[in-house]
């Protein structure tokens, strides 16, 4: 007997004692394998005002594309996708009063997706607010990713859309690896949101 | 990968649209165009899990902070975390937060004229066990005013946030109280399509809960997405859209 599943209400503008926790910021702090990455961006609304009451939620697989759960267990790939003691790929962090947030972790490996496809290393991203009444949910894809191109779901987008899920690269000098993402809710450049 | 089951897709009537014109904050944040269905593979299948340091030891207990009492009617809220077929769902991280007795959230950004009460938080975690249970003692919220349109109460509620096994499972929602008037003026709590699913947002008191001499009990079982019933090929789209 099938129980409907209790539905989703918002955020709201009141979660962040209740939500943050020190370390969310930085999946990778505890000095898991492969290459550090910073990640920023805003938040934006369909006026292009920043988003100042957001809460950006990250779910990513380690530097080898292994997943830190037990249903990520497939046996042939136990070798070439090992767990990395020091990653678990959970973060979260909340939008400024400028819409912006700051992510550092690492760039995760490639995961297989459905049948024999292989996905292009991506962050899961969710993103509540004041005014979601549910989570919207999209990727973060990597610039110059060679699995970009065959991505099952990157190349079924139209290039414009496409564009709104790979992080641009920052100009920026210095050791890190900084890339910019920005959400924008609706309207010009909507990011491309997903259905899971 | 086709050994892996996929999550069973929301019907239609229970979430709730992003664009709801009742909630004016859904106008410049709800997205344009509808969001792009994806096959699950092993990103969404999978999810965070958390360990037992983020929830502290003993009965959570949210009526005692800062060395005192907290003002107001002491209430227990338990209830069980299933999945559509009934199954408990095992060491769900649950988090929680509410105004005060008052109406009033000791954060920043709330504004209204009503008393902070130094000794409640009206944060904390728990963690649903091994059968899926989970409870905490709290003092029960009150109603308060926001600016959504004119004379507009939010009806007393308390926020859950809950991950299941996976990050197609993650629920973020509000848990409302019996008989409150505020209930059918609310444009949040009206925003879940279907009338009959909307009540599921509502607990139940529960006289066996009840801690005698205490705290009056409530329970509030909330249902995450269950798996599909057939292995995971491609979507009945095709796929990616």
């Amino acid at each position: 007997m099938s129980r409907p599943v209790t539905p989703s209400q918002t955020i709201g503008p009141f979660f962040h004692r209740a939500l943050l926790h020190e370390g969310w910021s930085d999946p990778a702090a505890r000095g898991a394998a492969g290459e550090r990455v910073a990640i920023e961006g805003r938040v934006l609304d369909g006026d292009g005002a920043p988003v100042g009451d957001a809460m950006v939620e990250v779910w990513q697989a380690n530097a080898a594309g292994r997943y830190d759960h037990p249903e990520d267990r497939q046996p042939e790939d136990l070798q070439a996708r090992p767990l990395d003691p020091n990653f678990h790929g959970f973060g979260r962090i909340a939008t400024d009063p400028n819409g912006r947030f700051r992510l550092r972790t690492i760039k995760p490996g490639p995961v297989p997706g459905v049948g024999d496809a292989q996905q292009a290393p991506h962050i899961n991203v969710s993103i509540f607010a004041r005014g979601l009444l549910k989570r919207l949910v999209t990727r973060i894809y990597f610039p110059g990713e060679p699995l970009n191109e065959t991505d099952p779901l990157l190349s079924a987008l139209p290039p414009a859309r496409r564009a709104t899920l790979i992080a641009r690269a920052a100009d920026r000098g210095g050791t890190e690896r900084v890339l910019l993402f920005d959400i924008v809710l609706q309207g010009a450049g909507e990011t491309v949101f997903l259905d899971v | 990968m086709s050994t892996l089951l996929g999550y069973r897709r929301i019907a239609e009537g229970i979430d709730p649209p992003y664009d709801h014109g009742a909630y004016a904050s859904t106008h410049k944040r709800a997205p344009r165009r509808p969001p792009i269905r994806i096959a699950h593979t092993l990103s969404e299948i999978t999810g965070p899990h958390f360990g037992a340091e983020l929830v502290g030891d003993g009965v959570a207990d949210f009526t005692r902070f800062a060395g005192g009492e907290a003002l107001g009617e002491r209430i227990v809220v338990t209830g069980r975390v299933l999945d559509e077929d009934g199954r408990a769902v095992s060491n769900a991280l649950v988090e929680i937060w509410q105004a005060n007795s008052a109406g009033r959230y000791a954060h920043d950004a709330d504004q209204h004229d009503a008393p902070l009460d130094p000794h409640f938080s009206g944060v904390g975690r728990v963690a649903a066990g091994a059968a899926g249970v989970y409870r905490f003692v709290t003092i029960k919220p009150a109603a308060y005013p926001w600016k959504n349109h004119y004379n507009a109460w939010r009806p007393q509620h308390i926020h859950f946030s809950l991950f299941g096994p996976g990050f197609a499972t993650r629920l973020i929602t509000q848990m409302y109280f019996p008989g409150d008037p505020l209930l059918e003026f609310d444009p949040i709590y009206s925003s879940v399509p279907d009338p009959a699913v909307r009540e599921r947002l509502v607990c139940a008191f529960d006289l066996e809960t009840t801690i005698p001499g205490r705290a009056l009990g409530y329970r509030f079982d909330i249902v995450l997405r269950g798996r599909g019933a057939t292995p995971l090929e491609r979507d009945a789209e095709g796929g990616v859209r």
